[in-house]
């Protein structure tokens, strides 16, 4: 099946039923407990920096895990598999001094994703599974100066970041991604930058390359790191006309919900949302287990608030298994019709003309 | 969230071409002052900031770079949207860069040609901006209506057709000009733009007018008086025409109807070129207006002789404010501190006028009246409490009041806060469109007692179950008070209360709120009430229960084949004097009063009767006759100093129903489809010989053969209607809040009417010779219907946006709908006109499940969709 084909299968399914993503790369990787050495492998023994922690390299030196990983993800029910590569730009490798591998830990980690969702296909024809290359948030913000005396100062630029996911979304198109996933937005920006990015390799190409955008909120209040509102965020990427728009991350469930719901009623388009395994506790981990995750996300289901589920930070196969299991047979979120008006944002959203 | 402006302030001090101040600090590299100008402009009302740093001697684009990544680390700033404004598209494209939001770009044009055009836009669109396009092409800027619209033409469509840009993300500036300059080709600048503003606006779908305001008065350098008087004579005809935005000085803008006469008359000369001396008219009084003045006056009464005590209750009982601070600040002086005279004479007044209203001998109106009195009194004590630092009254308690999100309609509201406030309860208005999340957020802030939820239109309704299973969600268990017009006892009942923990209790009227409120925060009283609301609504959900399977619905194909079968026959639908759209602008509002509808005027304000014997009543006429008087003296006001524009359009389109679908074609030819209008039927068991009504069957089907058509309008009485409300809000007036909306209200409805009568005589002309008296009218004795999306005969509201798109109301009546459907302004009335004899008004009431199913697919949604619009004619579970 080629993508275009695969896509449109897609489409279909979601009228239809509510699609679940994976759960959280990170926290499986980490039941792993690798050492230095293994996350080095053959190819970078020598290496002149600690590697250990620079997970999407183990897409290049231990591919048999990422590989069980998403194995162990589609086992639980997941229709779409995110490829380990959260940090594979050149902006984020830089701290291991990795910056030359960004091209290739996209590629490969989009072929080991690729993969493993091609053999579940096959394993289950009726539920075809999908592989969407992950767009993490790099580790500047274009929106911020990291320095307080100089508020107009910034890290970096707008068009070195664009440049940065342009290469990165390459890669994970060469090695087979479906849709990419720009996921854990805190700054708008860089997320204009990467959609400017990826819709400059779509122009060269002249393949459509759906886009899944999902911001993250740092407080209750419902902001992004940046500050805006999470309608004036959706106002901000609409332009990318994305196959789905929706929130990662931030909190649990429980308290993602009402910026969900704000979500659902305003965009024109489906709704993805997986938060964490709740709130961390002192020790930094998650303690929500499966069955009290996928009840809060039965709720959102239950009140037509999404379209694509699934589980960020402390999410396990349990959980994704349990999240699946509460799905079936629940109903999609209707997506609703706008009216035509001027939609413009700052911190907060305006609409004119409507 | 800032919803549907009508016209957008762009704030125009952060540009150094504009304002000399915030050049000399970019200039010096004050970024921290120039700062405080942008953050100004906000707090002055600016909901865009227009951003230029065009300035020979700057770096441009590393001025404008500095700048907007300083805004971004200020909240109070970056909470609006920019405008990055620049003649070198560089410039723009460098701050494009720097812009989380979705920001506008000022501008790009035709000025070199299509190709760099198209250049520029398809930047613009990678960075999902919008664009303003200057009325500017190879051979220059356009000065002529022609030009300034043929260039905007040329540019919608490129735009349009070749980048897929969104219409309605084009921002057209048809250049504003200097006028008054002594040039005579100069004179017809002001109204050259007026008139393409218009021109754009009615054919160039959803794009959007902005434009340099205050270009207009430069040649009145040095005098602002005039030049703002200027600004705001030319903003209130260029907005009429359709203008959506302007770059303005938000902190000085004049309200049109505020500026003398005389100033007024010799600006408005002047921008409408109405006469060939109007600069030099202009110039002769220019100069007197560089001051200001004002002149107050004064009245005399026999009770100004009591002692102020006295005074201040007879003030208060009888609703006078024309000496309310002169006495409170004598009472001040007299007592010992500012809050006895509260606690002492203010609430011994109060007292009395509870006393009155609790024992039927006051009536809303004079209520509200003395609430005015009381609430002026109080905010003229309030800063001497205050620097005393004095603990306010204990009230008996805080009372949160909102109109729920979608919904603009807050007369009860307001009413019924004002009753609860007269009765010493402290009350919080959140206001109109609230979302459930602010009215959580204050509720959790202000440790409210009660929270109040109101709403008019039937999707409110769905809001309150929503805020209320919110409430739930928040483990809130206040208790909820439920009112408004649509809302019902049985609604709340079924729909409300099992959504939620807390009590819940339907408010009928303003006039049971004080009880209510009273019961549920009585310790001794509550346990009983709310057992016995609860006890109630059990019971009224089970009856319901019972009672919807009793109430027996017919298939809809039963029902469809007992419909009103028309013999088509030998009748002849009578043709409409144009197709199309035909606009009322700033309509005569006198023309109305003699049409308005009085008794619904009354029932607002809780007075039973019908007009005129209500004047005479025993019981209500002597609260009703000075209600009476003030509505006529405001409506004499409202007329002469024109408080309120009235807008309307109507339109008619060839059309032919097609089973409950009415087909509207493109032309007479029939052959293109344009639009359909999608009816409900009624499907109640009928008795023998009666109908299952739809609004189609009075359509002439195709097969007819007859050439019928369906017209449509909307219209609103309320424009302008917030700047008198301001001031009101200014002075703590509600009763005139409350009886201008009232008065607004009834125009628009008046308004209506008149409309459809001119309909039948003149505009589709088939009763050429009707004549009927008012009351007949009222009484609805004439041939065709008006019926309205939202109400009895076609009870969905979500009817109106295609309505709204038939008629471009948003351009043509300057009417925009919320997202609940509400229009706004309030004062509007929207619907379609049907011209058969034997169409008359009906209800559908409920509908079942077969129907819903077949609508939601005639409309194209979903059946959870269908069913959210139609929820309140459900007749199944």
């Amino acid at each position: 099946m080629r993508t275009d084909e695969r896509i449109k299968w897609l489409r279909g399914t979601m009228a239809q039923r509510i699609l679940v993503l994976d759960g959280a790369m990170g926290t499986s990787i980490q039941s792993y407990k690798l050492s230095e050495q293994d996350f080095r492998g053959e190819r970078f023994r020598d290496f002149g920096r600690d590697v250990k922690g620079n997970n999407d390299l183990l897409n290049l030196t231990a591919s048999h895990i990422i590989r069980e990983i998403h194995d162990s993800f589609l086992e639980a029910g997941a229709d779409i598999v995110s490829t380990n590569t959260f940090n594979s730009t050149q902006i984020s490798q830089a701290d291991y001094g990795m910056e030359d591998l960004a091209y290739e830990l996209n590629r490969e980690g989009a072929r080991l994703a690729r993969e493993a969702a091609d053999a579940w296909s096959e394993k289950t024809p009726d539920r075809r599974r999908f592989v969407a290359g992950s767009l993490g948030p790099t580790n500047k913000t274009l929106s911020i100066s990291p320095d307080v005396n100089n508020p107009a100062f910034r890290e970096v630029s707008f068009d070195w970041v664009k440049d940065n996911y342009r290469q990165a979304a390459e890669g994970l198109i060469d090695g087979g991604a479906d849709l990419l996933l720009l996921e854990t937005i805190f700054d708008t920006l860089n997320a204009k930058a990467s959609i400017a990015g990826i819709q400059e390799l779509a122009d060269e190409t002249g393949k459509e390359i759906p886009l899944l955008i999902s911001g993250t909120i740092t407080d209750l209040s419902g902001r992004t790191l940046s500050g805006q509102t999470v309608i004036a965020f959706w106002h901000s990427v609409r332009h990318a006309k994305p196959f789905a728009v929706g929130l990662n991350c931030s909190f649990g469930a429980d308290e993602l919900r009402p910026h969900v719901a704000d979500l659902a009623h305003h965009a024109d388009v489906p709704v993805i949302a997986y938060p964490n395994a709740g709130l961390p506790n002192e020790m930094g981990d998650y303690d929500e287990t499966p069955e009290m995750t996928a009840a809060h996300i039965r709720g959102w289901a239950e009140e037509g608030l999404v379209n694509i589920v699934g589980g960020c930070c402390g999410t396990t196969p349990d959980h994704i298994k349990a999240i699946a299991d509460a799905m079936q047979g629940m109903r999609p979120r209707a997506i609703p019709e706008n009216s035509i008006a001027m939609r413009l944002s700052g911190l907060e959203a305006v609409t004119i003309g409507l | 969230m800032t919803q549907f402006p009508r016209f957008v302030n762009i704030g125009e001090r952060t540009n150094v071409t504009g304002s000399a101040k915030f050049k000399k600090l970019i200039l010096a590299g004050a970024y921290d002052e120039a700062l405080s100008v942008a953050r100004e402009q906000v707090e002055n009302g600016a909901e865009i900031i227009d951003i230029n740093m065009d300035e020979a001697l700057l770096d441009s684009e590393k001025a404008m770079v500095t700048f907007l990544n300083l805004i971004a680390a200020e909240p109070d700033i970056s909470r609006v949207p920019v405008m990055l404004d620049s003649s070198k598209f560089s410039v723009i494209h460098a701050g494009l860069k720097c812009v989380q939001g979705k920001a506008i770009v000022n501008s790009i044009s035709l000025k070199e040609g299509e190709g760099p055009f198209l250049e520029q836009a398809r930047i613009v669109q990678r960075f999902g901006a919008a664009a303003v396009v200057m009325a500017f092409d190879e051979d220059g800027q356009a000065d002529t209506v022609e030009r300034k619209f043929s260039i905007c033409r040329r540019g919608y469509k490129l735009l349009t057709a070749k980048l897929d840009f969104p219409p309605e993300d084009i921002i057209f500036d048809p250049n504003v000009f200097a006028v008054a300059t002594g040039i005579e080709e100069h004179n017809p600048y002001g109204v050259n733009f007026i008139e393409a503003t218009r021109l754009i606006k009615s054919k160039l779908p959803h794009a959007k007018v902005s434009g340099g305001i205050s270009n207009v008065s430069f040649s009145f350098r040095g005098n602002n008086p005039v030049r703002e008087a200027m600004h705001s004579v030319f903003l209130y005809h260029a907005i009429r025409a359709g203008l959506d935005m302007g770059i303005v000085n938000a902190g000085q803008l004049t309200v049109y109807s505020e500026i003398p006469d005389e100033l007024r008359e010799r600006v408005e000369d002047v921008i409408l070129n109405r006469r060939p001396d109007a600069t030099d008219r202009l110039l002769e009084i220019a100069d007197q207006y560089k001051g200001d003045g004002a002149v107050r006056q004064k009245e005399d009464l026999a009770w100004r002789q009591e002692a102020v005590e006295e005074r201040l209750k007879h003030a208060l009982v009888k609703g006078i404010n024309s000496f309310i601070v002169e006495d409170t600040e004598e009472a001040r002086l007299k007592y010992d501190r500012p809050l006895s005279v509260i606690e002492g004479p203010l609430m011994d007044g109060m007292n009395v006028v509870g006393d009155l209203f609790g024992s039927g001998q006051m009536f809303l109106p004079q209520v509200v009246k003395s609430a005015r009195v009381m609430k002026q009194s109080v905010a003229h004590l309030l800063p001497f409490i205050e620097a005393a630092k004095e603990e306010g009254a204990r009230a008996r308690g805080k009372i949160l009041m909102a109109t729920v999100k979608g919904d603009v309609h807050d007369i009860g509201k307001n009413i019924v806060g004002v009753v609860l406030q007269c009765n010493n309860y402290e009350v919080i208005d959140l206001g109109v469109m609230v979302p459930w999340q602010d009215i959580l957020k204050a509720a959790n802030e202000n440790q409210v007692d009660i929270i109040g939820l109101s709403g008019l239109i039937t999707p409110s309704l769905e809001e309150m179950a929503a805020v209320a299973h919110e409430m739930q969600r928040a483990d809130i268990d206040l208790p909820l008070m439920i009112g408004g017009a649509t809302t019902s006892k049985v609604h709340t009942a079924v729909k409300i209360a099992p959504n939620y923990k807390g009590p819940t209790v339907h408010v009928l009227d303003a006039s049971r709120a004080v009880g209510v409120a009273g019961s549920l925060l009585s310790d001794e009283q509550r346990p009983a009430f709310t057992a016995g609301i609860a006890s109630e609504y059990e019971a009224i959900r089970k009856k319901r229960e019972g009672g919807a399977k009793a109430k027996s619905l017919i298939d809809i194909e039963a029902a469809r084949a007992n419909r009103h079968a028309i013999d088509w026959k030998g009748y002849q639908p009578p043709k409409p004097a144009f197709l199309g759209t035909r606009t009322f602008d700033d309509y005569d509002l006198s023309d109305l009063i003699e049409r308005i509808d009085w008794t619904p005027f009354f029932r607002t304000w809780e007075l039973a009767g019908n007009y005129p014997a209500i004047l005479q009543d025993e019981v209500v006429g002597e609260a009703a006759r000075p209600l009476f008087d003030d509505a006529q003296q405001m409506l004499e006001k409202i007329v002469a100093e024109g408080w309120l524009q009235a807008k309307g359009v109507i339109g008619f389109w060839p059309a032919n129903a097609k089973g409950d679908d009415v087909i509207l074609y493109q032309d007479e030819e029939r052959s293109e489809e344009f639009s359909q209008a999608h009816f409900l039927r009624q499907q109640i068991k009928k008795r023998e010989g009666r109908f299952n009504h739809c609004l189609a069957d009075y359509v002439a089907p195709a097969e007819s053969g007859l050439a019928d058509y369906l017209g449509g309008f909307a219209v609103t009485a309320g424009l302008r209607i917030e700047d008198k409300l301001a001031l009101f809000k200014k002075d703590h007036d509600d009763y005139s809040d409350i009886l201008l909306k009232a008065l607004a209200d009834r125009l628009a409805e008046a308004f209506a009417e008149r409309m459809h009568e001119r309909v039948r005589k003149e505009f589709w002309g088939y009763a050429a010779d009707e004549t009927l008296a008012n009351q007949e009218l009222i009484r609805e004795r004439y041939q065709g219907i008006r019926p309205a999306p939202g109400y009895p005969a076609c009870p969905d509201h979500s009817g109106k946006p295609e309505l709204f798109r038939l008629l471009n109301a948003g351009q043509n009546a300057s009417i925009t709908l919320t997202d609940s459907f509400a229009m706004l302004p309030a004062a509007s009335v929207s619907g379609y006109y049907l011209s058969h004899p034997d169409a008359g008004y009906f209800g559908i009431g409920k509908i079942n499940r077969d129907q819903v199913k077949d609508y939601a697919k005639r409309r194209g949604v979903s059946m959870e969709q269908a069913e959210r619009w139609l929820s309140p004619n459900l007749g199944y579970k």
